[in-house]
């Protein structure tokens, strides 16, 4: 698996020590009585109290930042929703782009940087790791008799989406890895179809296509 | 059916048109629907009803049987050589309950029909795992309800999908223990639990329903690998202790007792253990439900067949297919009922078993003990039309 940005969260911490994570509304937190330094989290909400005199240290501050997140954490579970996802089903991950970086002969923005890949390989995972998340459940899907894709096809098993397009005689039509997708939402998810644009459609497709990398385009296949 | 000659297209550049025949699908269910009346003068309602049955003993009784046509099967000598005895099997139907989905309750009921539609009717029908979805009471309930209306005994062997929302409590209370062994006509049977997980839902801590859901996912990787786990095994080196190596054995285990596919749990993981309490046997035959599919293999002296799904069909593994496996042709997505069915299992004098597998809606297929006997050489099944990818 690998490593995922969080949202950033910037701190506003300076100084540190032995943290204690405070309840959350703003009134009390400015009482009087309290003593030491009200450290807020960037959502202007989360806050924890330091104590006075606390070391100026790089462990200390950790602490805080830890404490604020834990906090942060607890109010908005699923915001990790890709590893959450990453850890109960196997999604093959894009292809590394990092032989680009800093390659010779920049584009007209540049050369590519490490961000620049690392942008493009989040991007693409989350968005067919998004596509798991449609595939493995019944309710994303809108099916009416609690089916979902993965009960057919596990990692996408047997899907081969390689072989697209190809005559259907079934469907009287040359047809796309979309339509069959569709018909199978219709028929044995019973769901309602999608548009091609929807982004569940669209992240389905990258799902299903991401777990065939590196296999051979092979179009009317059967 | 009078055809008049359509006039004959002459607009350059338009595509031909296709002769007006009957499509490969009509001219297969028209020759089959032939076979059958002619067998036994039925009526379409009757046909319709033992269709799968009668396939299915004419083949076990050792009828020649061209697979590729229906017509010019002769089953005057379906009498001869008759087998020790039968037992029919049912397995993975996953139900919901009623409200929820009425195609897997449809799906449970047809392969009912089958196994009371056979002619000699089986010693018993064995239920191979997997009966409800999500392990619920309504849902097992309904099950319960549905396989008394099978005429003969019914076995019962428990699965995952049984099992993880109360491990096991409502199951138990219905069908008895999970573990249990029997003997008939000379056999000794065995039915083992082999889907215990090790604990991994009290550090995450899951809900029960959570739980469930979590192993009813078939490439979810949060749950454990099945297991026949020690004291089960302790349990089956004392049963059969005072077995003689000489008398034939047949277990049934959800999980296929070998290890095949570990990310899909088409796995044991204590297998080899298990194998070892078994191989002082001359003839061990092993049927397992939850593959999903037509699956051969046998490890030194054990043969292990699968059983058919009638909930839906599980795709070939991607790699660990055993080699003696032929695999059935890869299930057509237009045909809700493809890649599904029951089966009989013929068990010889010696102890060896045939094993049928009855798809509805496809000629079935038969793996002969002579098959795995002969590593394959003998009576081999016949290759499927499109393989799995």
């Amino acid at each position: 698996m690998r490593s995922l940005t969080l949202p950033v969260l910037a701190l506003a911490a300076a100084a540190a020590a032995t943290v204690s994570a405070q309840s959350t509304d703003g009134a009390s937190s400015s009482a009087a009585t309290q003593s030491g330094k009200l450290v807020k989290l960037c959502d202007n909400q989360t806050t924890v109290r330091v104590p006075n005199g606390t070391p100026q240290t790089r462990t200390e501050g950790q602490k805080i930042s830890d404490a604020l997140m834990a906090q942060w954490e607890a109010k908005h579970p699923g915001n990790d929703w890709v590893a959450e996802e990453l850890q109960a089903h196997t999604v093959v991950a894009p292809d590394d782009n990092a032989k680009l970086i800093g390659a010779t002969q920049p584009s007209t923005y540049g050369p590519v940087s490490a961000q620049d890949v690392k942008v493009w390989d989040n991007e693409t995972y989350k968005f067919a790791v998004y596509g798991s998340t449609v595939f493995h459940s019944g309710e994303a899907l809108g099916s009416e008799i609690a089916v979902s894709c993965d009960m057919c096809h596990p990692n996408a098993a047997n899907t081969h989406p390689e072989t697209y397009p190809k005559f259907q005689p079934q469907l009287g039509r040359v047809v796309l890895l979309r339509d069959m997708i569709n018909w199978c939402i219709e028929h044995p998810v019973r769901g309602k179809v999608l548009e091609p644009d929807d982004p569940k459609m669209r992240a389905l497709e990258a799902y299903i296509l991401a777990q065939r990398k590196g296999v051979p385009l092979d179009y009317g296949r059967r | 059916m009078t055809t008049k000659q359509r006039p004959a297209t002459t607009h350059s550049g338009q595509l031909g048109r296709i002769p007006h025949i009957k499509s490969v699908e009509t001219r297969y269910l028209e020759e089959r629907e032939a076979l059958f009346r002619g067998l036994k003068g039925l009526d379409r309602r009757s046909f319709l009803k033992v269709a799968t049955g009668a396939a299915g003993a004419a083949i076990a009784a050792g009828a020649s049987y061209p697979f590729q046509s229906f017509l010019p099967v002769n089953v005057a000598s379906a009498d001869e050589s008759r087998p020790h005895w039968t037992f029919a099997y049912i397995s993975d139907s996953h139900l919901y309950d009623k409200q929820t989905n009425e195609r897997f309750v449809r799906q449970l009921l047809r392969a009912v029909d089958d196994v009371n539609a056979l002619d000699p009717q089986p010693d018993f029908v064995f239920y191979g795992g997997d009966l409800a979805q999500l392990g619920r009471k309504d849902q097992l309930d309904l099950g319960a309800q549905i396989l008394k209306a099978v005429k003969a005994p019914v076995r019962m062997m428990v699965g995952e999908h049984d099992w993880f929302y109360d491990l096991g409590d409502r199951w138990k209370e219905l069908f008895g223990p999970e573990h249990y062994s029997f003997d008939h006509k000379g056999v000794h049977c065995v039915v083992l639990m082999s889907v215990y997980e090790r604990d991994f839902w009290t550090a995450r801590a899951l809900t029960p329903a959570e739980r469930m859901h979590t192993v009813a996912g078939l490439d979810d990787k949060i749950q454990s690998r099945f297991e026949v786990g020690a004291p089960q095994r302790e349990w089956l080196r004392k049963d059969l202790e005072k077995i003689p190596a000489s008398t034939p054995l047949i277990v049934f285990s959800h999980s296929p007792l070998y290890k095949y596919y570990r990310p899909w749990n088409f796995w044991t993981d204590d297998a080899e253990e298990v194998q070892t309490i078994l191989q002082r046997f001359e003839h061990v035959t092993v049927l397992h439900g939850h593959t999903h599919q037509v699956l051969t293999n046998r490890i030194g002296n054990i043969d292990f067949h699968g059983m058919l799904s009638t909930a839906w069909p599980w795709p070939y593994a991607p790699e660990g297919l055993p080699a003696l496996t032929v695999q059935m042709s890869r299930p057509n997505p237009f045909d809700a009922n493809d890649g599904l069915g029951d089966g009989t299992v013929t068990v010889h004098p010696d102890g060896l078993v045939d094993k049928l597998y009855a798809l509805w809606n496809r000629n079935p297929m038969q793996v002969k003990a002579s098959y795995l006997a002969s590593g394959g050489k003998q009576d081999v099944p016949t290759a499927p039309l499109l393989a799995s990818y």
